[in-house]
């Protein structure tokens, strides 16, 4: 049986049938959401090691839709869903405390999440971009779910910059189109090989990519990202960093560069050029940040650098740092992100300055948060630790050794900044430090602690995943990307 | 010549959003924006004197296929407007919600957000 289309169909639907349903009854959405989130994830753990072809409708692959599972689309499906089980279960204590209706928060989660699985799977560039704006517009409306003052801000910036990047996606998926005939993605890759190379090709390429940038927040086009990330709810927020930036930005980019316009020399220096600038820029702005949650949002995109470089350096070995730091990044910025909400919701403030000792009343969150800051700054044996070798090795054997260099100043500027945060919040105390809301505070509830211990499991014990290389668990990722564009088009229309 | 004629109007847009400092006139800038590419994808598919793409019985194939204006533009612009209306919703509401909050509609006068 064909499973790829419940991935787009079951969020949606429940998306809509929550608010059907759910007005008088108040549980409803919790466990509506939670079921469907947990359903998804079984159902991408079943994608493992298969790959193939959905046509929709049986209409063959240059005229009608196609979805395409390969090894880079299941890698994303069990991200997304893993990550948006955690966020639902955190969910039901947190926003039930701290914000009102349910049924709309759990409505345009299962968007988002749908929008994502669409845009993973999908092997068209207009279904992509389709799919793409589904995604984002939920997420703009959960950015400003609060709707205070701040948020609003954050929402209304979030939908200007991420607006202006649809716009110049459609024109360069328009231009695509209008040269080569086709949406499909291998076919028009097949075809801008055909004919001979136009100015026109080029110019939608730098729209595409850059459109889908501002998407993955690299730095340039990162204005958006510190804004959105620390004004939306907290399970929002792991969302957002751990998986939104990657889903639409890294994913597409990756696709588009290697399985669409095909990988050279121009694209490598582009890619580590852009991932070293976001890379150093990011750690630099993380470290003056006293606000927890803001602080956690300027590192997304530095560790989106590491990601971007170790797929610009373009040997197998890099290829696979890329993906294995997009992996962790993933589990330990939404681990973060979830420990600062439990943080938030105990103490009431985001501020690293006002909290102090937290060690002794919060054992499980302040030990969650440790694993995941010494993991995002790569102590080993935790996961980030490995990514981040591999990256540097990758960066040496590739002759570069001055993106090794730069590599490693980024891990150390990292550590520094999450010293700061272990100091001042968990194990010492913070300047405005308040002995008498101190003493009030209490281990947050059962249900907001089972997906920090899950993700901190995870964090640890990921690192075996590197078992094998190049032709380990990871092998058939790399091997999309390292493929390049003929492997693809051949997959994709069966020639 | 007339697809630069629409680039030229993406262009404005562009400028609209990048400088005014009042809301409504961002989101004005936004749907030009939207608008030049909807046209830009309708004008892919046009062909002078063209006619509507619907095969009849009794058409005569090769001379249709001549003729008829390409129909997978028509129904992306049709997508795309669908989405923009979400979008443009989506911001309208946002930019009444922060009247509601500042009493203004000046950018430069939203600085709540910094670091």
């Amino acid at each position: 049986m064909n499973i790829l289309p419940l991935f787009i169909g079951i969020p949606f639907g429940v998306a809509f049938f929550i608010p059907m349903v759910s007005r008088k009854v108040k549980w409803v959405p919790d466990v509506l959401g939670n079921i469907t989130t947990f359903t998804l994830l079984l159902l991408s753990l079943m994608t493992l090691n298969q790959e193939f072809v959905y046509h929709i409708g049986g209409w063959k692959a240059p005229i009608g839709i196609v979805f395409v599972l390969d090894g880079l689309s299941c890698l994303l499906l069990i991200i997304i869903n893993l990550i948006g089980f955690m966020a639902t279960l955190f969910s039901i204590d947190y926003i039930e405390k701290r914000y009102t209706s349910k049924l709309r928060y759990y409505s345009l989660f299962l968007l988002m999440i749908g929008g994502m699985n669409g845009t993973v799977l999908s092997g068209d560039l207009f279904n992509l971009f389709v799919f793409m704006e589904i995604a984002s517009i939920a997420s703009y409306a959960l950015v400003g779910f609060g709707c205070e003052a701040r948020e609003l801000e954050a929402s209304f910036k979030y939908l200007v910059m991420g607006n202006v990047a649809s716009l110049f996606v459609l024109y360069g998926v328009a231009l695509l189109y209008g040269k080569t005939g086709s949406l499909n993605i291998a076919d028009v890759a097949r075809i801008i090989r055909e004919i001979p190379y136009d100015n026109l090709i080029g110019f939608a390429s730098v729209l595409l990519i850059g459109g889908y940038m501002v998407k993955a927040a690299l730095v340039p086009f990162h204005a958006w990202l510190p804004d959105a990330h620390p004004s939306a709810p907290a399970p929002i927020s792991a969302m957002l960093s751990g998986v939104v930036i990657k889903a639409l930005g890294i994913y597409v980019i990756t696709r588009l560069i290697f399985n669409l316009f095909g990988f050279n020399s121009i694209t490598s220096n582009l890619l580590i050029y852009i991932g070293i600038i976001s890379m150093i820029s990011g750690v630099c702005l993380a470290i003056l940040q006293s606000d927890f949650k803001r602080l956690l949002a300027y590192h997304s995109i530095s560790q989106m650098g590491y990601v971007v470089v170790g797929l610009g350096l373009g040997n197998g070995l890099g290829i696979l740092g890329g993906i294995f730091h997009l992996f962790n990044h993933s589990l330990f910025k939404s681990l973060l992100f979830l420990d600062s909400g439990a943080i938030e919701y105990e103490t009431g403030t985001r501020d690293l300055n006002k909290m102090g000792l937290l060690y002794k009343k919060m054992p499980v969150t302040s030990f969650s948060t440790l694993i995941g800051s010494l993991s995002i700054s790569g102590i080993p044996p935790l996961n980030g630790f490995w990514s981040k070798l591999i990256i540097i090795l990758a960066a040496i054997k590739a002759g570069r050794p001055i993106v090794a260099l730069w590599a490693v100043i980024g891990s150390i500027l990292t550590l520094s900044s999450f010293t700061k945060v272990c100091r001042y919040a968990l194990y010492g105390k913070g300047e405005k430090f308040d002995e008498e809301k101190f003493k009030n505070y209490k281990e947050v509830g059962n249900l907001m602690i089972v997906p920090l211990i899950v993700l901190s499991i995870l964090c640890i014990f990921t690192g075996l995943l590197l078992i094998g290389g190049e032709n380990g668990i990871l092998g058939p990722v790399v091997d999309v990307i390292n493929g390049g564009v003929l492997q693809y088009i051949n997959k994709v229309l069966e020639i | 010549m007339i697809y630069y004629l629409c680039f030229v109007i993406f262009l404005i847009g562009l400028y609209g959003v990048c400088c005014k400092k009042n809301i409504v006139k961002i989101i004005l800038g936004l749907w030009i924006m939207e608008y030049s590419v909807n046209l830009f994808l309708i004008l892919l598919g046009y062909r002078k004197n063209g006619i509507a793409p619907i095969l009849r019985e009794g058409d005569n194939i090769v001379e249709f296929a001549q003729k008829a204006v390409d129909p997978l533009p028509q129904a992306m612009v049709l997508t795309s407007i669908v989405i923009g209306l979400g979008v443009l919703a989506l911001m309208v509401t946002v930019a009444i919600r922060l009247y509601q909050r500042y009493g203004t509609f000046d950018i430069t006068e939203m600085r709540k957000l910094k670091g």
